[in-house]
């Protein structure tokens, strides 16, 4: 049973989680879970999109869930849609630019990490991620 | 509670063993203090899902390099994968034969990425058994009534 007497569920910063890596992402779910968040995963780019509303027919619906998500961490590396072209999407669109994305990847290139912070990324992390790592990116969340 | 103090030995030495071999790294440690009361099998759970996925990228690997074409840049996805995994949950020598394969897809050679993905499968059941060994172990011990040691 869980009790959340001090604060509601609702004041938890709910972070989209997008991995197409099974391992990483039941990983990086219990990071983000230990660090007091709610976490959504997404095991690709097209997922994360419709779940935040951005893909097309979604566009005018009411249900979208992008303002109840406070923060994106993805992958770098995905087949079909990567990390980085995740970002520039969620950056576009009037309804999620405001939404930190924070891009991980398990090579250190500087070109590719610059072009994500170019790009409006909050972040670029390597993989694997540790505990303290998430804590600083979730930190500045909690209002 | 001879018996626990025992079984809590073995585990600390079989674990220090795994880690003195380079077998498994921090990550595995990082694992492991993720897991609390609340999530009382996380590291099972997530070592399970790692020998699903891994098994499943064997086949994959193997269909591909049975190719009459090869296609080089499947190959170096489905390793990247594997390397990302194994990775994640501190299984350091798969790693480390998982960056060998990366080189050799990009080099194209079919020569060494088919002794890399017979050197992987090696790795992998090795390590495989040292984990389900470690958790039996782990099992025994809370089924004779200990806790499993912190580290």
């Amino acid at each position: 049973m869980e009790f959340s007497c001090v604060t509601s569920s609702s004041s938890k910063p709910h972070v989209l989680a997008v991995d197409d890596n099974l391992v990483d992402r039941k990983l990086v779910e219990m990071l983000l879970k230990k660090s007091s968040c709610k976490v959504t995963t997404a095991e690709n780019g097209l997922r994360a999109l419709e779940y935040l509303g951005l893909v097309d027919e979604q566009e005018n619906s009411l249900e979208s869930n992008e303002s109840k998500v406070s923060m994106v961490i993805t992958d770098y590396c995905m087949p079909g849609m990567t990390g980085y072209e995740l970002l520039k999407k969620i950056k576009e669109s009037s309804t999620t630019k405001g939404v930190p994305v924070v891009v991980m990847s398990s090579e250190n290139i500087p070109t590719r990490i610059n072009k994500c912070l170019e790009e409006g990324a909050q972040m670029f992390m390597l993989k694997p991620l540790k505990p303290s790592d998430v804590q600083k990116l979730t930190c500045n969340l909690v209002n | 509670m001879d018996n626990v103090i025992q079984l809590q030995k073995k585990l600390v030495d079989y674990k220090t063993s795994l880690f003195n071999e380079g077998i498994l790294d921090d990550q595995f440690t990082q694992l492991q203090q993720l897991q609390d009361e609340s999530n009382p099998d996380f590291v099972v759970e997530v070592v399970s899902l790692f020998f699903k996925d891994s098994e499943r990228l064997f086949d994959e690997l193997t269909k591909t390099l049975d190719q009459q074409n090869i296609d080089f840049n499947r190959l170096d996805a489905h390793v990247h994968q594997l390397k990302g995994s194994s990775s994640s949950i501190g299984a350091q020598r798969v790693q480390r034969v998982c960056i060998l394969f990366r080189n050799y897809c990009e080099g194209r050679n079919i020569e060494e990425c088919l002794k890399c993905l017979q050197q992987l499968k090696r790795e992998y059941y090795f390590v495989k058994n040292k984990l389900e060994t470690l958790f039996k172990l782990e099992k025994q011990i809370m089924e004779a009534g200990g806790t499993i040691p912190v580290q």
